[in-house]
């Protein structure tokens, strides 16, 4: 006898229809490209999951909604039931996770610095006494905080509303650092006017940070569902072909390159795929 | 709604080291409170001389009243501080630039002069519009005691005008203490700003703009109980604001 559908998954069979939450401008992540589409490295896995999502329903059809979501929009949106999972950059940690749960990480993260090659800074100790900027409310202007305090480095924070004003800082020499997901620096970098002008420091002020796939909290059957999806897609390899996809070719719609090939940690958390929120846990 | 209500996060520590989210909303308070009280004043000094400009005789002093308006009227607040805080600094010579953008707390500063000159294209308006609404023979009156025309302005109708005009003013004022939410676009982190920090960090986005809403809501009814009471014990009989 078949189980009694319950939560999303009722919702979806009933509906015939999935709603994807998509970033506008989290590049590679999720972005939009010249037919103002969503598209990047975690639409192409939540499109994997709504493949899995299908089959688990046994439906002929199933409809994909797309909706956008910002920071601030992304848990009221997805609490009141508009969009179902939220495929983007979004940390994953201890105390989001009071909130709503993640699926298995899909991409490890160190928080670390951009500067202008010409400013020859070669080391966090090197910043001191200047004015280094990150962005409010990341958990990365936390982690500068803490390291000015604990080394003493006496260093002028100035927060920014978003990254692309925190690397516009930078750029008009305002501020000669911006602390950021390396990640997201290795992208405004790409696309910003003088790639070649800039370097994303070696140091980093954390461990590598996970970054997962948000769904609703309280919903064992989905999260089952989703994870069994992301973690066969992980280890069998498809996963690497499409980080490789995003990451270490030319992406749209300008050609950028990230040039960043997969970590070791990474490559281990592909292996072993969890939803752990401790940075200790991927090694 | 799947939403996981907690109150309590108020209370609990928040992550930059130090206190707790509601330390760290009210020290956005307080940058509210010292921006939109910085901008007001400047919103007074500025609308008043440009709202004098704009009641006087004068054809060319009055259209540079009315050029200064229209300037800081016509463009969308959030477009301005853009403007003041990125735009300006790399028109001017480079080291003025530089010293402008390593100015400690430059974006206090540029948002307080940023909401105070568009509100004092706000203030001009209803000042001159005040100066307008007095009867003529206050001016002749002025005039006939011997009178200068800066005196009959110090003496008579300022002091006429800015009566008239206080329930005005309060609204304005009321304004320039949301306008300065606007802001955080150059990196202020006022209340607002602390708000979406607080919801980043924990994710309680419900309970951070509840919070903000309730102190806004706060400063304005400190500001309107305020303002009535000036009303009141500026008010002269007979006038709009008299009994």
């Amino acid at each position: 006898m078949a189980q009694e559908l319950t939560g999303t998954l009722k919702n979806i069979k009933d509906t015939g229809a999935i709603t994807l939450g998509f970033r506008d401008s989290s590049i590679p992540f999720s972005y939009l490209d010249d037919n103002q589409k969503p598209i990047g490295y975690a639409m192409d896995i939540c499109y994997k999951i709504v493949d899995a999502v299908k089959k688990e329903l046994k439906l002929d059809k199933l409809e994909v909604k797309l909706n956008p979501v910002t920071s601030s929009t992304r848990i009221p949106l997805l609490a009141n039931g508009t969009i179902d999972l939220e495929c983007g950059s979004t940390t994953n940690n201890t105390e989001r996770q009071k909130q709503i749960s993640y699926t298995n990480t899909h991409f490890l993260t160190a928080s670390r610095y951009v500067t202008k090659k010409a400013s020859k800074i070669n080391s966090i100790d090197e910043l001191k006494g200047k004015s280094v900027v990150s962005t409010a409310g990341t958990t990365n202007i936390k982690q500068l905080t803490e390291a000015n305090a604990a080394r003493s480095l006496n260093i002028n924070i100035i927060p920014a509303k978003d990254h692309a004003e925190a690397f516009l800082m930078v750029e008009t020499d305002r501020a000669v650092a911006f602390v950021m997901d390396d990640i997201l620096l290795a992208s405004l970098v790409a696309g910003s006017k003088g790639p070649g002008d800039y370097v994303i420091s070696k140091d980093a002020f954390s461990k590598p940070e996970p970054y997962g796939i948000m769904l609703r909290k309280d919903d064992p059957a989905f999260k089952k569902v989703v994870d069994a999806a992301t973690a066969a897609l992980y280890t069998g390899g498809e996963g690497q072909k499409i980080y490789d996809k995003w990451f270490t070719q030319k992406i749209p719609p300008k050609g950028l390159n990230l040039n960043t090939p997969i970590s070791a940690e990474l490559k281990n958390e592909f292996a072993k795929p969890s939803d752990s929120p401790d940075p200790d846990s991927y090694k | 709604m799947n939403y996981n209500w907690n109150w309590h996060i108020f209370f609990e520590p928040n992550p930059t080291g130090a206190g707790t989210y509601l330390d760290l909303l009210v020290s956005g308070l307080w940058l509210t409170i010292k921006t939109a009280l910085l901008a007001w004043v400047i919103a007074l000094i500025f609308g008043t001389i440009i709202g004098i400009l704009r009641s006087l005789p004068s054809k060319t002093v009055s259209w540079i009243g009315f050029a200064y308006v229209e300037f800081f009227r016509n463009m969308p607040l959030l477009v301005q501080l853009f403007l003041w805080f990125f735009v300006l600094p790399e028109l001017l010579p480079r080291t003025a630039g530089l010293w402008l953008k390593q100015l400690p707390n430059a974006p206090f500063w540029t948002a307080a002069i940023g909401v105070g000159l568009f509100m004092s294209a706000r203030v001009a308006v209803q000042l001159a519009a005040g100066i307008a609404s007095l009867p003529r023979g206050q001016k002749q009156a002025a005039t006939a005691l011997g009178l200068t025309t800066t005196q009959g302005y110090r003496y008579v109708l300022l002091p006429m005008a800015f009566r008239i005009i206080m329930p005005p003013l309060t609204s304005e004022f009321l304004n320039t203490v949301k306008n300065t939410s606007v802001a955080i676009t150059i990196g202020l982190i006022e209340l607002t700003g602390q708000a979406r920090a607080m919801q980043e960090f924990s994710f309680q986005v419900f309970e951070a703009f509840t919070a903000a809403t309730i102190m806004y809501l706060a400063i304005n009814i400190i500001v309107v109980t305020g303002m009535r009471f000036l009303e009141r014990s500026l008010a002269i009989p007979g006038y709009i604001t008299g009994k």
